[in-house]
């Protein structure tokens, strides 16, 4: 996902709307095309659109008076869903802005995937695309003003028909009510408002009046996902498909000198062998078939410059570079000087390994592929850039390639890769193919694929005065950048840092007057880019296991020496306090248990964890978390619920078992054996806290993983008095 | 040929039996809810039944089912009226909800073993299949939950 700040940090940011009196632009009907529900497909439908065949019926006189919403004849109401659904709860809670607005009947609402159209891209990054947790603030102003012009059409509607002013009638529930007697259905609205021209302004509700807004909705997407009917990229079907598995490079970089198929050809049901760039395609009936064919290919590599790689050294090396000073991130006071005059000090260095996405679905793609078109199904985060490097690679104008966007099987950002990797490699198969053609990634091949969550130094040193103020910290951070060589450099602003390296230490709230923060960035060859909370994913570990060593250092409680240093940040103090409250701070816990604390601000939202974990025969449990968030002004409770859940899983997941190792350039983890995922029996109870407030809305999909690192490594201190500086977290690595 | 049952329907493939069942499913029979996720028998995501038994169907050969009757996601109940499903949509479980076939499947089995699980047994019944997105607080609920209903009298 896409940090908030690489993306511009003056990005304009739709506010809440309320009530005002806000502009909206003239946009011409579109013109509803039966095209995306693609001829080819057998037993494809798209998310959520059950109502197709009944869409369809109504297409003559489908009322669509913008691109974000159609109503039927027969009162459905469809959401045209510009970001993609990966578990985030789009599908449900973009569909709840615009439905509040519409005053739309929820029963009959639905939601459908957007087409890849400028007129669907992000209103603050300019693209069509999923990440930086920003779905639904940067979808507020858009889907409301849909809805509410959508309403005002079909209110005046009603009102021509009555001969009645529109004013003194009033929408509710899927109807225009006029007096008591008069209600005509926004069904049977449905050709009149057609011909009417959208309004050039709207008036917003105000809030005190919403209705679905704030409610904790159930999702719309949760029938489909219980009967397998739910289609994920992997799950497409096409006439005459063929699938295809792709023998990979090994290393990072090698590149393919021959390869010997005398085996695989003529393996059953195999329909071709060719290299392609990504390595060599097996080309087959079905899946098995050709992955059995690709695993009897025998390739040769010329193994390049990445085949002596090794994790171990590369950490050594950042070590190394951490002893010297590097690009100034953030310079306040002199920490120099006062770490000299420090009546106590104390340095640490964190490391954070690689990590991998490893969405539960493999990475898939599917491409049909003609001399004058390109049609392309897959769960994307990146509409406009996959399309964009689909028709490169297919030689076809924009215009000429579509794609349809699949229910995610997870994504986690690794379905917005810059390079459209594992779209581009699937156009290259299908040119090979000369038949429509499903690309597999089976776990293997996915987890060595590369894109990962960069490994990460930050070495800190801090100390406080004679009375335990903290007076100094100096931190340099080394890893690689995951902008700098992409398309996506000018994301940096110009600065001679990656800004996703550091945030979450650039802007440390603690009142600690002297401040440096330092960035190395390192050039290693293995491809990298965001993973769900990007640097907080790694920054919030050090800071806050940093923080953690202060309050030691200045033998004050871990809470209340971050309560002290938050003094004038009073939404940080809000989730401490809340969290801490919630928790029981102060109430005891029996012998071998301790808690952990953290806090951080990430995508524009405030998240404290506190974790319970015990410690027995060198094994660690985490029993429980309570999570409280402020996100600000919020749209559906359940679904921030259900994100901080599974963000603090997914920290978890990370902070207990997983590290991407690297020998001779090989990948030493393959699959969930050897990169583990949190599982039921090891799930600690977890308990969400929000905080309700007026603020601008901010993320949810990401800021729930920051803290469940941290947390859980101060909670081992707690109960071990030993400090974890190293993730995943081994008790024997613990000082 | 190889034959059995799949959701009732009685099913005869031209297929090489040493094919994992899970893509004789997905792939010849092109019931597509049960899904891929490891192909090792580690995260569950392809759990179906044979013959009531729950089975990683990506490290089972399609013979194995030879005479038998398989049950996927599908065959559960395609109108949601499973208790477990009922549960599901209650608890408003699923995220990406690529796992879910595969937890639903392992769960069914669980709830006619024990229908009054502890957590203790719901840890056991479904430690083997992995949830990414971090479903499992609302998963532990809804098998509570559906337990309830079916002692309530909502027939399984
Ligand atoms: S796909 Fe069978 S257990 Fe993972
Ligand atoms: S809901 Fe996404 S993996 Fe379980």
């Amino acid at each position: 996902m896409i940090g908030r700040k690489m993306m511009g940090e003056n990005m304009s940011r739709p506010g809440a709307g309320t009530g005002a009196n806000t502009g909206i632009e003239r946009r011409n009907f579109l013109k509803f095309s039966v095209a995306a529900s693609g001829g080819l497909l057998i037993g494809f439908r798209f998310p959520g659109i059950s109502m197709l065949a009944s869409a369809q019926q109504a297409l003559a006189t489908a009322f669509m008076p913008n691109a974000f919403v159609r109503i039927g004849t027969d009162e459905r109401v469809t959401v045209i869903v510009n970001h993609s659904e990966m578990g985030q709860g789009v599908y449900t809670s973009l569909p709840m802005l615009l439905a509040e607005e519409l005053d739309a009947d929820w029963t009959k609402v639905g939601f459908e995937p957007a087409p890849v159209d400028p007129k669907y891209n992000h209103p603050a990054f300019g693209m069509q695309m999923t990440g930086g947790s920003s779905s639904v603030w940067s979808g507020l102003e858009q889907f409301r003003q849909a809805g509410a012009a959508a309403r005002a059409m079909l209110v005046a509607a009603a009102a021509q028909q009555w001969n009645v002013d529109a004013t003194s009638c009033r929408a509710e529930s899927g109807a225009v009510f006029h007096g008591s007697n008069d209600k005509l259905t926004y069904g049977q609205l449905v050709g009149a408002a057609a011909k009417l021209t959208p309004p050039a302004h709207v008036q917003l509700k105000d809030p005190k009046t919403f209705k679905l807004i704030g409610k904790p909705i159930k999702r719309l997407d949760t029938p489909e996902k219980l009967n397998g009917k739910a289609v994920f990229g992997i799950d497409v079907k096409l006439l005459g498909m063929l699938t295809a598995v792709i023998a990979r490079p090994p290393i990072f970089g090698a590149k393919m000198k021959s390869f010997d198929d005398s085996r695989a050809r003529s393996m059953p049901g195999v329909r071709k062998i060719v290299a392609v760039p990504a390595g060599v395609a097996v080309i087959a009936d079905s899946f098995w078939q050709a992955k059995m064919a690709r695993d009897a290919l025998r390739v040769e590599w010329d193994e390049g410059s990445m085949a002596s790689f090794s994790t171990a050294q590369m950490m050594q090396d950042f070590r190394e570079r951490a002893k010297s000073p590097g690009t100034s991130v953030r310079k306040d006071g002199d920490a120099a000087a006062a770490l000299s005059n420090a009546a106590k000090k104390i340095e640490a260095v964190y490391e954070a390994p690689y990590l991998s996405h490893l969405m539960m679905e493999p990475l898939n793609c599917v491409v049909d592929l003609r001399a004058d078109s390109c049609e392309v199904w897959t769960g994307s985060q990146f509409q406009t850039v996959d399309r964009a490097n689909a028709a490169k690679v297919a030689g076809l104008p924009n215009e000429k390639v579509q794609l349809h966007t699949t229910f995610l099987g997870g994504g986690f950002g690794r379905r917005a890769n810059p390079q459209s990797d594992f779209v581009v490699e699937a156009v290259h198969v299908a040119k090979a193919a000369g038949a429509p053609v499903k690309v597999i990634w089976t776990r293997e091949d996915d987890m060595a694929g590369g894109w990962y969550r960069p490994a990460f130094l930050h070495a800190i040193e801090g100390g406080v005065d004679a009375s335990g103020n903290a007076i100094g910290w100096r931190s340099r951070s080394v890893g690689q950048s995951i902008m700098t060589g992409t398309p996506f450099a000018a994301m940096m602003q110009g600065k001679d840092y990656d800004p996703a390296s550091v945030e979450g230490i650039d802007d440390l709230p603690y009142a600690i007057p002297n401040v440096t923060v330092e960035s190395h960035q390192a050039e290693v060859n293995v491809p990298v880019q965001w993973l769900r909370s990007v640097g907080h994913s790694h920054t919030a570990f050090a800071v806050e296991c940093f923080v953690d060593e202060l309050a030691s250092l200045a033998q004050k409680d871990p809470y209340q020496f971050r309560r002290e240093l938050l003094l004038k940040q009073p939404r940080y103090l809000g989730v401490l306090d809340l969290a801490a409250q919630k928790a029981g701070w102060d109430k005891p816990l029996p012998n071998g248990m301790g808690r952990g604390i953290a806090v951080h601000f990430a995508f524009g939202s405030y998240s404290a964890h506190v974790a319970e974990v015990s410690v027995t025969d060198g094994k660690i449990r985490v029993h429980r978390m309570v999570c409280a968030i402020d996100c600000g002004q919020y749209v559906n409770p359940g679904i921030i619920a259900a994100q901080t859940e599974g963000g603090a899983i997914f920290g978890a997941s990370a902070a207990l078992f997983q590290e991407l190792t690297f020998e001779n350039g090989r990948l030493q983890q393959t699959n969930f054996h050897t990169f583990p995922v949190m599982r039921m029996n090891e799930c600690p109870q977890i308990e969400t806290y929000i905080v309700e407030n007026n603020e601008k809305p901010g993320g949810i999909g990401e800021p729930g993983v920051p803290c469940a690192a941290p947390a859980i490594a101060n909670a081992v201190f707690a109960v071990t008095g030993k400090r974890i500086r190293r993730l995943p977290i081994r008790l024997t690595e613990a000082v | 040929m190889l034959g059995f049952s799949v959701n009732g329907k009685r099913v005869d493939l031209d297929v090489d039996p040493s094919t994992p069942l899970l893509w004789v499913i997905r792939e010849h029979l092109g019931l597509t809810g049960t899904k891929y996720g490891c192909g090792m028998a580690q995260c569950g995501a392809c759990t179906v039944h044979i013959n009531g038994e729950a089975v990683r169907s990506c490290v089972a050969p399609a013979s194995r089912a030879s005479g038998k009757a398989v049950t996927t996601i599908e065959g559960l109940s395609p109108d949601l009226s499973n208790p477990l499903q009922r549960a599901w949509l209650e608890e408003d479980v699923p995220q990406c909800g690529y796992c879910q076939s595969g937890q639903l499947m392992s769960a069914a089995v669980l709830l006619r073993e024990k229908p009054s699980p502890t957590d203790d047994d719901i840890d056991e019944a479904m430690t083997g299949n992995i949830c990414r997105c971090g479903t499992y607080p609302r998963i532990r609920r809804a098998i509570h939950r559906a337990a309830e209903m079916v002692a309530k009298g909502g027939a399984q």
